[in-house]
C-alpha cells in the first residue's frame, strides 16, 4: 500500500462527501415537485410525456397500486427487451449483422438481468449485441431500472414522512422525474466528458487495422478452442490484422455507472480501454456510482425533517466502505506468494502486488477501490477481474453484496435496503430498553418487523439453496473454471451477485448454460421483486400511522451510538447468515494459499 | 390495473424513443463534432497505413520490440474478444503459465526478478501499457537486438512514460505501441537487423 494509493481513495470519498448535500437537496426538490433550475427545459418534456402516455400527474397511489404499476412496467419493458434481442437481425444499427441473441434462455437471462438493474452478463457484448440492442434495449433499461429504484426509495421515504395518509405518491411521476431531472442531464454531460478522455462514441462498423508485427498464432474455432489438423498438430494462422470493436459506448458507460447498473458494452467491462481509458475516466465513473446513493441519505434526512439522521446513516456507510477498501487494497497489494521469481514489490516504477486481471493504468489501489465501490453499490461493473483477486481481496466484493449492497448502495435499492436495516436496528434498540420502538415519530410494530424480516430472509434463502444445489450436481460443478475452494466461491458469487442485483462475477464460471441462465434469471427476479413488495408494504403501513412526538424513552437515530448499532446489525445479520459458506470458499483458499497449495 | 397496463405500454414506447434512441444519437452527434478523434478510437497512421489504436494493445514477439503483457483476449490482443484469464490465485494453470513466462524472460536478464505486470494477463486482454519497471526490464534486449545503446533506448522509454494523471491519479505507464513505432521511426535501419 502507498501514500498515493490512500490519497486517491480518500480523495474519492471526499468527493462523495461534498456531493451528498447538493445532490440530496436536489432530489428532495425534484420529488416534492418544487421548482429547480432545469424546469424551463424539462417541464415541457415531462408534460408531453404525460400527455402521450395518459398519465394523470395529480393522481396519488396507495402502496398496492404503486407496486402493481411498478410490476406491470417492469414486465412490459422486460418482454420488449426479450423480443428486441430475438429480433435484432431485423432491426437497424447492426453493422456487424448479428443475428438473434440465442439460445432463448440467454435472451431471457439478459432481459431479467437488465430489468432488475442487475446487468449480469452471460454474453460478450462485442460479439453478440447490435448497436440498436445496446442503445434501445440495454442502455435504455439502465435508465429505467435505475429510475424505478429511485422512485421506490422516494416512496419509502414518503411513507416515513407522511402522517395518517393512505398514499405514497404516483409511480409514473416519480419514474419520469427520476429519468428527466436526475439521470438524463448528468448523463449527457458525463458522456461527453468520458469521450474527451477517449471513451468511443460512434456507430461505425468494427475497424480493421494492419498490426505492426504480424503474428503466428494457433487457429481458433468459433468457440475459442484451438483447431487441430489431421496430423494432430494445432493449425497455425498468420494474423496481420486486428479488428477493433466500436460502438456508442460513452452514452451507455455513464448511465451504467450513474444508475449502478454495471453491464459493460464490451465483455471486459470497465477494464476495456474503450470503456475506461484513463485514470480520470476511472475517477469519474467511480464518482458516478456513489453519487445518487450518497445523495439519497441527505434526501432521507431532508424529507423526514431530520438531516442529522441522514448523516448518521451516511457515516455508517462511509465506515463500512473504508473497512472494505482497506481489506481489499491490503490483500491485493500483498500479491500472490505462489508466483516465484516475480517482482511484486511496490516501487516508484511499478504498482506491484497481484496484477493478474488488472490494468497497468489503474494498478492495485484503483482496482481494489473499484471492486469495493461496485459491490458496496449494486453496480457490478468491474475494472479488473474479481476471479483473479487473492482469496481475501475477492472476498471483499462478495461480502459487500452479502450485506445487501447498502453501503451507499444501488440507486434507490441501497436506500430502501438500508432502511430495512434501520427498522431492525430501531427494533433491537427498543427491545433493549423495553419500549415500543419508534422511528422518526412512527411506532415500529409487529407488521413492520415481520415484513422487514421477510426481506432479510428471502435474500440468503435463494442464494444458499441454489449454491448448495449447484455445488453437488454435475450441471452446476461442470461450469467451474478454477478448481478447489475457489470453485465454490465462483458458484456462491454467481448467486449472490444475482440475488443482490449486482451483476459482477467471478467471471471464469461458464454461466451461459440452461441451468445457470434459468436459475440466475429467477434469482435476479426474486432478489428484486420479492424485496420490493414487503418494503412497499412497510412504506404504506408507516404512512398511515399517527405521529408520536419523541419522549425520553425514544432511541435517538441521529447519534454516533445509532451509527454503531446500525453497523452492528448489518454485520451480524450478514455474518451469521453467510459465514459458514465463506469459510468453505475464500477463507479456506486463503489458508491453503499460505501453505503453498494449488489446484 | 387495466389503466396502468396501458400506461406501461405507452411509457415503454415513449421512454425508449427518448432515452434509447434520441439520447445516444444526440451524444454521438455532439461527440463526433467536439472530439472526432477520440470518439472514433484514436487510430495511429504509419507509412500510409492505419496500424492500430493508441489505446488498444497489440502482440509483439521479436526481440527488437517491447513486448506487451500476456493477453487472454482470443488469440492474444483480439479486440473483438476482450477478456482476462479468469484464473484464480491458487490455480495450477496460473502458476504454470507465469513460471513459463518467467523462465523465458529470465533468459534475457538472468537473476533479475520479473516485474509482475510483464508476466500477468490484464483485465481487458487489450492493455496498451506497461509499468515503467516492465519496460526497463526489456531495455537490454531491445538495445542488443537493434544494435543501439541502452542509453538511447532508455531515453525513448522515458519520453513515452506518462506520469500519474493530474499528478496523482492512476499509475505511471508506458504506451507499448507508440514506443515501438518510435523505435522503428528513429532507428529504421535496425529493423531488418533485428528480424535476423
Amino acid at each position: 500500500m502507498t501514500a498515493n494509493g490512500w490519497f486517491q481513495i480518500l480523495f474519492f470519498l471526499a468527493l462523495i462527501f461534498l456531493v451528498t448535500k447538493p445532490m440530496g437537496v436536489f432530489m428532495a426538490r425534484v420529488f416534492s415537485r418544487e421548482r429547480t433550475f432545469m424546469d424551463p427545459v424539462l417541464r415541457p418534456i415531462e408534460k408531453l410525456l404525460y400527455r402521450v402516455t395518459t398519465v394523470d400527474e395529480n393522481h396519488e397511489m396507495r402502496w398496492t397500486e404503486y407496486a402493481v404499476s411498478m410490476l406491470l412496467f417492469s414486465l412490459v419493458s422486460m418482454i420488449v427487451l426479450y423480443l428486441m434481442q430475438r429480433l435484432q437481425g431485423y432491426l437497424p444499427f447492426n453493422p456487424q449483422k448479428f443475428g438473434a441473441v440465442s439460445p432463448a434462455h440467454l435472451a431471457f437471462n439478459t432481459a431479467a438481468s437488465f430489468t432488475t438493474n442487475t446487468n449480469w452478463q452471460a454474453y460478450a457484448g462485442e460479439s453478440t449485441m447490435s448497436y440498436f440492442t445496446q442503445m434501445a434495449g440495454l442502455a435504455y433499461h439502465n435508465f429505467v431500472s435505475a429510475a424505478v429504484g429511485i422512485a421506490l426509495a422516494i416512496a419509502f421515504i414518503r411513507g416515513i414522512a407522511r402522517r395518517q395518509m393512505e398514499t405514497i405518491g404516483n409511480f409514473w411521476v416519480d419514474l419520469v422525474r427520476a429519468c428527466l431531472w436526475v439521470l438524463l442531464p448528468f448523463c449527457v454531460v458525463g458522456a461527453l466528458v468520458l469521450v474527451s478522455q477517449g471513451v468511443v462514441q460512434n456507430l461505425r462498423p468494427y475497424d480493421k487495422v494492419s498490426v505492426v508485427e504480424p503474428q503466428q498464432v494457433q487457429k481458433l474455432d468459433p468457440n475459442g478452442k484451438p483447431v487441430v489438423g489431421p496430423d494432430g498438430k494445432p493449425v497455425m494462422d498468420t494474423v496481420t490484422e486486428q479488428t477493433i470493436a466500436q460502438g456508442p459506448v460513452a452514452s451507455q458507460e455513464i448511465i451504467k455507472e450513474f444508475g449502478t447498473n454495471g453491464g459493460g458494452f464490451f465483455n471486459a467491462n470497465s477494464a476495456h480501454p474503450f470503456e475506461n481509458p484513463t485514470p480520470l475516466s476511472n475517477l469519474i465513473e467511480l464518482f458516478a456510482i456513489f453519487t445518487i446513493g450518497g445523495g439519497l441519505t441527505y434526501t432521507l434526512g431532508r424529507m423526514t425533517g431530520s438531516p442529522r439522521h441522514g448523516w448518521a446513516v451516511w457515516a455508517a456507510m462511509a465506515i463500512l466502505f473504508l473497512a472494505g477498501v482497506t481489506v481489499a487494497y491490503w490483500a491485493e497489494a500483498r500479491g500472490n506468494p505462489l508466483l516465484a521469481n516475480t517482482d511484486q514489490r511496490v516501487t516508484a516504477m511499478q504498482p506491484g502486488g497481484n496484477m493478474e486481471g488488472k490494468e497497468v493504468r489503474f494498478g492495485i489501489a484503483n482496482t481494489a477501490l473499484w471492486a469495493t465501490v461496485t459491490t458496496d453499490a449494486s453496480c457490478g461493473a468491474i475494472n479488473g477481474w474479481h476471479d483473479s483477486f487473492t482469496p481475501l481481496g475477492g472476498m471483499v466484493p462478495l461480502v459487500n453484496i452479502m450485506l445487501s449492497e447498502v453501503i451507499f448502495g444501488g440507486v434507490g435499492a441501497g436506500m430502501y435496503g438500508m432502511l430495512i436495516y434501520v427498522v431492525l436496528a430501531v427494533f433491537i434498540a427498543g427491545l433493549m430498553v423495553g419500549r415500543t420502538p419508534e422511528y422518526l415519530g412512527k411506532k415500529i410494530e409487529a407488521y413492520d418487523v415481520k415484513m422487514a424480516m421477510l426481506v432479510v430472509l428471502v435474500f440468503p434463502l435463494v442464494i444458499l439453496v441454489f449454491t448448495a444445489i449447484s455445488s453437488v450436481n454435475g450441471f452446476g460443478t461442470s461450469s467451474i473454471a478454477n478448481p478447489g475452494p475457489h470453485g465454490l466461491s465462483e458458484i456462491l458469487y454467481a448467486f449472490t451477485s444475482g440475488a443482490g442485483n449486482n451483476g459482477s462475477a467471478f467471471g471464469g464460471i461458464t454461466v451461459n448454460t440452461p441451468w445457470y441462465d434459468t436459475t440466475i434469471g429467477v434469482t435476479m427476479l426474486a432478489g428484486r421483486f420479492l424485496m420490493i413488495i414487503p418494503m412497499l408494504a412497510i412504506a404504506g403501513n408507516l404512512a398511515q400511522k399517527k405521529y408520536v412526538p419523541p419522549s425520553l424513552g425514544t432511541f435517538p437515530v441521529t447519534t454516533p451510538l445509532f451509527t454503531v448499532l446500525l453497523i452492528g446489525v448489518i454485520l451480524i445479520v450478514g455474518a451469521l447468515t453467510f459465514f459458514p459458506a465463506l469459510s468453505l470458499g475464500p477463507i479456506l483458499e486463503h489458508l491453503l494459499m499460505g501453505i503453498g497449495r494449488t489446484f | 390495473m387495466k389503466k396502468n397496463l396501458v400506461i406501461s405500454v405507452l411509457m415503454t414506447i415513449a421512454t425508449t424513443i427518448l432515452l434509447g434512441i434520441i439520447y445516444p444519437l444526440v451524444v454521438t452527434g455532439i461527440s463526433q463534432v467536439l472530439f472526432p478523434k477520440k470518439a472514433n478510437g484514436q487510430f495511429i497512421e504509419a507509412n500510409g497505413k492505419i496500424v492500430g489504436s493508441r489505446i488498444i494493445g497489440q502482440t509483439f514477439t521479436s526481440p527488437g520490440y517491447f513486448h506487451s503483457r500476456p493477453s487472454a483476449a482470443g488469440n492474444g490482443y483480439d479486440a473483438t474478444a476482450s477478456n482476462g484469464s479468469q484464473l484464480g490465485p491458487t490455480n495450477q494453470k496460473l502458476v504454470d503459465r507465469v513460471k513459463g513466462d518467467v523462465a523465458a524472460a529470465q533468459a534475457e536478464n538472468p537473476g533479475t526478478p520479473i516485474p509482475i505486470d510483464l508476466v500477468t494477463a490484464s483485465g481487458s486482454g487489450l492493455d496498451p501499457e506497461l509499468s515503467p519497471a516492465a519496460a526497463a526490464f526489456q531495455i537490454p534486449r531491445i538495445a542488443k537486438a537493434r544494435g543501439i545503446s541502452e542509453a538511447q533506448t532508455r531515453e525513448l522509454v522515458a519520453k513515452h512514460t506518462e506520469n500519474r494523471q493530474l499528478g496523482f491519479l492512476g499509475e505511471p505507464r508506458v504506451n507499448v505501441l507508440e514506443l515501438n513505432l518510435e523505435l522503428d521511426k528513429q532507428f529504421p535501419g535496425t529493423k531488418q537487423a533485428m528480424t535476423q
